[in-house]
């Protein structure tokens, strides 16, 4: 029986990502990015940018953006879109926060991956 | 017979309640009220103005002792519930006597939450929730002394403001780097902090309490992660609330966080309702009043068998009261891709508005030091009305944006000509006006010089830039000066010197003062004011390192496989067996790649997953190894040939000398990157006509040259002097680096500083001026101080080590087989 694992997955506390900065949770699928804008809201992407697979959780996080550490592409991390001139999309992996944890919807990610 | 209603807790909640209670009917339940406090309900959130002085206790009762006679209340003052008997429908309290009740309120508000520090039970240690804490701190502020508040959020903020009005010495610490982190946003946190320091009030930010200190029982110090000694005669515990709810959860009440409650305010219990601070609605828990005045009509009606109010959850705004203070802050404040935000900074007034909108509407509202608007704008937020229509004038406030329209032009030109342009220097409209128009002026700069006005901080240059625009219509051309980012209007030149003149030292600090129009800047200005601050106040500013580009931030260089490679100093080009063996031994170990011998003469080791970063680093420094800063736009190579020592031609040590010069100079952080070369004779071996600093040694002496380039340009270096000894050469480069230091742009390496500013007057300020070559160089002694810390050795220990682990691990995502 080919059962996907389902549901949300709790990678640990939000306390644990700096504020505009980021963490990585490392998975057979690829790398994810968890960001911490500085208004404190949490977000998850694959951790590579649409440019050249740039790890963007090693970029500057602004405003609801993070700038690719290669070259510079600016990328939302609400959407996962090359912002500007640049055109790209990087995944965006759901997430919910509960009891101050961060739970990735893993299934989400195997289906996409 | 009336039935029976007991309430537990005589707080703000259950007080609302009965005198809603009563109003609809007076006569159906016959009511017994336990509040675990010895006296009658009066308003907790006007402590504040009673433990400052501006209140006495009388001034905040609510319900005196005539009011419980009139509704003949069965009040229980003193008297503590320990448990409910839901099957026997009785309460049991603190002297054992049992209470029966047809309807039952819980409103137990909630608990201070005490961080459990060592110490945190000595006496002199005390939370602020009620008048037994106020008495407790004015008891403590009778004898003056010192006072540590832990928590910089309302509650802590106005028991400092309060104690330093009693006449102690108030430090507040605080866990984040902004005050109020919760409610406001950095620029505000900040104007907050300015605040409470013009008060006397210390402000600790970043600040962990690690215990708390006593002699004899009592407290006398708090001592914080850091090390730091804080001495204290008092200290409040201001960390936060929780739902008071371990009596409904013992009685088998369904509790999260706090007693969980419907849209009726029913626990799963239908005769036992709750309220306030205790409940739980919807996930939320509240820790304000607005809310449960909501909550109170509903159960109110509720009890009365009205089933219509309902309750829906509170939007909440937040006022700190803390006389002379003015802030306000409602809704969400978040940044968003669907949201577009409005900010408005009036430095001189010490404003700072921010607006969140989406669709058109306003969502969230930050106000500092002018909140005349909060309630038209809590309004809007409320109703969530369009305002499309006002959006360019919104943040003007009600008066502006709620009357006829106007755009912000037409807003300069309908100024009064007594209106004040300039607040540093008392100018006027009308005289600018004036000026502009009997002088012939055509740009800012002539305004300057004519008026005084935008000639000390600046920040009204964009106004002048309008009035010049509104009087001279097209003839207007408004200087060039390129804006370091979409962030501001200012350039590098510009920022530098008001961080200078305004003794701005922090990043907030910055934004606010000058007007950022960004609420947290960009990838392009924060490395740039993280520099800046770095570099004018090397003792006190704090390096931020998310505003630092990756490779600053970890001490490597990123790849594109996203890998590092690491380069370790070799002063002045020179190693060792024993480096050499443990550059091998690390690269076997950790399987690195490559293995190159750069252009800076040194190792460089491609391909190190990050993170084995610490462990290849640990290795290094067991050799002796620190780091060679590849990355940093700091100093980075000082090459040498081998002079005197071994070449036939040396004519000095220049060995010697670049070794010397890479010891005293490394870890200094530089507008760009810093390379340097000594060559022993005038055949230059070390490529030192091609540096940003070279020298070349000669029978008579050193020749210092500077400004030299061979990357995307081409350039050969200029002289600056020549000096007769190593000590003089080293003065001199010291010098000339810290002068470009205080006068570069962020990313302008030398010789384009040296263009821009002209080789004579760099000459004329470290070769012919004494005085200020040695100031000069008393600086950059200054900020070496603390800057040789080799930051591997600190990530070794541990320093940022998020950085260099994952977070989590995943290995579920497959399948099931
Ligand atoms: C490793 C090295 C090449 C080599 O294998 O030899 C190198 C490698 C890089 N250089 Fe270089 N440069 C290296 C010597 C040089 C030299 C020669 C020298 O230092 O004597 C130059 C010309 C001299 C100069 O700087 O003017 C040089 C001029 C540049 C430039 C152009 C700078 C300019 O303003 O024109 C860049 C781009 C920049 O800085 O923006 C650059 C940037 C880079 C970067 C950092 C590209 C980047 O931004 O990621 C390369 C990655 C380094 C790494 O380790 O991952 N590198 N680079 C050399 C390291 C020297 C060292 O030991 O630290
Ligand atoms: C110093 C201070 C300033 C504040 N400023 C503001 C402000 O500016 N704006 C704002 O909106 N809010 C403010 N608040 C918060 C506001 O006071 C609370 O939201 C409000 O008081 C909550 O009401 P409540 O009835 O739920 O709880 P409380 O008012 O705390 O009442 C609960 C009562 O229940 C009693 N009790 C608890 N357990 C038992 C038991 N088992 N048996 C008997 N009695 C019990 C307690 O002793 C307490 O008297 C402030 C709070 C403080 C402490
Ligand atoms: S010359 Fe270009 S490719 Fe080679 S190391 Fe320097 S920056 Fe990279
Ligand atoms: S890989 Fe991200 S910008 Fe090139």
């Amino acid at each position: 029986m080919n059962a996907p694992v389902a549901g949300f997955v709790d990678v640990g506390a939000v306390v644990d990502v700096p504020l505009r900065g980021s963490r990585v949770v490392s998975s057979p699928r690829g790398d994810i990015a968890i960001f911490k804008a500085a208004d404190g809201v949490v977000f998850a992407l694959r951790d590579a940018c649409p440019h050249k697979q740039g790890p963007l959780s090693q970029g500057i996080v602004h405003g609801h953006s993070v700038t690719c550490p290669l070259h510079n592409w600016i990328i939302s991390l609400e959407t996962g879109e090359a912002q500007g001139a640049d055109h790209g999309c990087t995944g965006v992996i759901r997430l919910r926060i509960e009891n101050g944890r961060i739970l990735l919807d893993v299934s989400a990610l195997a289906v996409a991956a | 017979m009336s039935e029976k209603l007991v309430v537990i807790g005589n707080g703000m909640a259950a007080g609302r309640v009965l005198d809603h209670l009563f109003d609809m009917d007076s006569s159906r339940y016959a009511v017994t009220l336990f509040g675990a406090e010895p006296r009658v309900n009066y308003n907790r959130i006007m402590l504040s103005p009673v433990l400052s002085g501006e209140k006495d206790f009388a001034d905040i009762i609510t319900h005196d002792e005539e009011w419980y006679e009139a509704h003949k209340i069965d009040l229980r003052r003193g008297r503590t519930i320990v448990s409910i008997d839901r099957a026997a429908k009785v309460v049991i309290d603190d002297s054992g006597a049992k209470t029966a009740y047809d309807k039952l309120l819980v409103a137990t508000g909630s608990m201070p939450f005490i961080i459990p520090v060592p110490g945190k039970d000595l006496k002199g240690v005390v939370s602020y929730r009620d008048l037994d804490d106020v008495n407790a701190m004015l008891a403590a502020a009778e004898k003056g002394g010192s006072a540590v508040v832990i928590g910089g959020g309302l509650l802590g903020l106005e028991a400092a403001a309060g104690l330093s009005m009693r006449g102690m010495k108030v430090t507040v610490i605080h866990l984040t780097s902004t005050l109020m982190e919760r409610q406001l946003d950095a620029a505000a946190g900040y104007l907050l902090q300015k605040a409470m320091e013009q008060r006397g009030i210390e402000v600790v930010t970043k600040a962990n309490t690690k215990a708390i200190i006593g002699e004899e029982g009592s407290v006398s110090a708090v001592e914080l992660e850091d090390g730091r000694i804080l001495p204290a005669d008092l200290v409040v515990m201001a960390v936060g609330i929780r739902p008071n709810a371990t009596l409904a959860k013992e009685a088998g009440l369904s509790v999260n966080r706090g007693v969980v409650v419907d849209d009726f305010m029913r626990t799963d219990d239908a005769d036992v309702f709750a309220i306030g601070e205790c409940v739980e609605h919807r996930g939320q828990c509240y820790g304000l009043v607005a809310p449960l005045f909501e909550m109170a009509k509903v159960v109110a009606a509720r009890l009365t068998d009205d089933a219509t109010p309902t309750y829906e959850g509170s939007t909440l705004s937040t006022k700190l009261k803390v006389t002379g203070v003015d802030l306000f802050s409602a809704g969400d404040f978040a940044e968003g891709k669907d949201r577009e935000e409005i900010v408005l900074r009036d430095a001189a007034r010490g404003v700072y508005k921010r607006l969140i909108l989406r669709d058109d509407r306003l969502i969230g509202a930050v106000m500092y030091g002018d909140t005349a608007d909060s309630a038209w704008f809590f309004d809007l937020l409320k109703t969530g009305a369009d305002i499309s229509e006002m959006r360019d004038v919104l943040i003007f406030g009600q008066s502006f944006a709620g009357g006829a329209k106007a755009d912000p032009m037409s807003a300069v030109a309908a100024l009064p000509d007594g209106a004040e342009i300039c607040g540093c220097n008392g100018v006027c409209k009308g005289t600018i006006v004036e000026a502009i128009a009997t002088k012939q002026l055509t740009d800012v700069n002539g305004v300057r010089a004519h008026t005084k006005a935008s000639a000390s901080c600046g920040t009204c240059t964009g106004l002048v830039e309008q009035l010049l625009a509104f009087t001279l219509g097209d003839g207007f051309q408004k200087a060039e000066v390129e804006p370091i980012c979409g962030c501001t209007d200012l350039g590098h030149a510009d920022v530098r010197r008001l961080i200078i003149a305004k003794e701005l030292k922090t990043v907030p600090a910055v934004m606010q003062e000058l007007e950022w129009k960004t609420s947290c800047g960009c990838a392009k200005c924060r490395p740039a004011l993280n520099y800046y601050l770095l570099c004018d106040w090397p003792e006190e500013y704090e390096d931020d390192g998310q505003s630092r580009y990756i490779n600053e931030r970890v001490h490597a260089n990123i790849q594109r496989d996203g890998t590092y490679s690491v380069v370790p100093r070799m002063w002045g080009g020179i190693t060792s067996a024993k480096e050499l063996r443990a550059i091998a031994d690390v690269t076997e170990k950790f399987n690195i790649p490559t293995v190159k011998v750069t252009g800076g003469q040194r190792i460089d080791l491609l391909g190190v997953k990050k993170e084995d970063l610490p462990a290849v680093w640990a290795d290094l420094n067991q050799a002796g190894m620190v780091s060679g800063h590849a990355y940093a736009k700091g100093l980075r190579t000082v090459k040498t040939c081998v002079g005197t020592d071994w070449c036939r031609f040396g004519t000095q040590d220049s060995t010697g000398l670049g070794v010397k010069i890479e010891r005293f100079m490394w870890g200094s952080w530089t507008p760009h990157k810093l390379k340097m070369a000594v060559s022993g004779c005038p055949r230059n071996c070390s490529e030192s006509t091609c540096k940003d600093i070279g020298v070349i040694c000669t029978d008579a002496g050193y020749d210092i040259l500077f400004g030299g380039a061979a990357g995307l340009h081409l350039r050969e270096t200029e002289l600056l002097c020549k000096v007769t000894t190593e000590d003089a050469c080293i003065e001199h480069i010291a010098a000339l680096t810290q002068l470009y230091r205080e006068q570069g742009f962020y990313l302008e390496r030398i010789y384009k500083w040296a263009r821009r500013v002209g080789v004579e007057t760099i000459r004329a300020q470290v070769v012919d001026d004494t005085e200020r070559r040695e100031a000069l160089f008393q600086r950059f002694v200054i900020s070496q101080r603390t800057a040789q810390i080799d930051p591997w050795a600190e990530r070794v220990g541990g320093k940022d080590s998020h950085e260099f682990t994952p977070i989590a691990r995943l290995e579920i995502m497959e399948a099931a087989q």
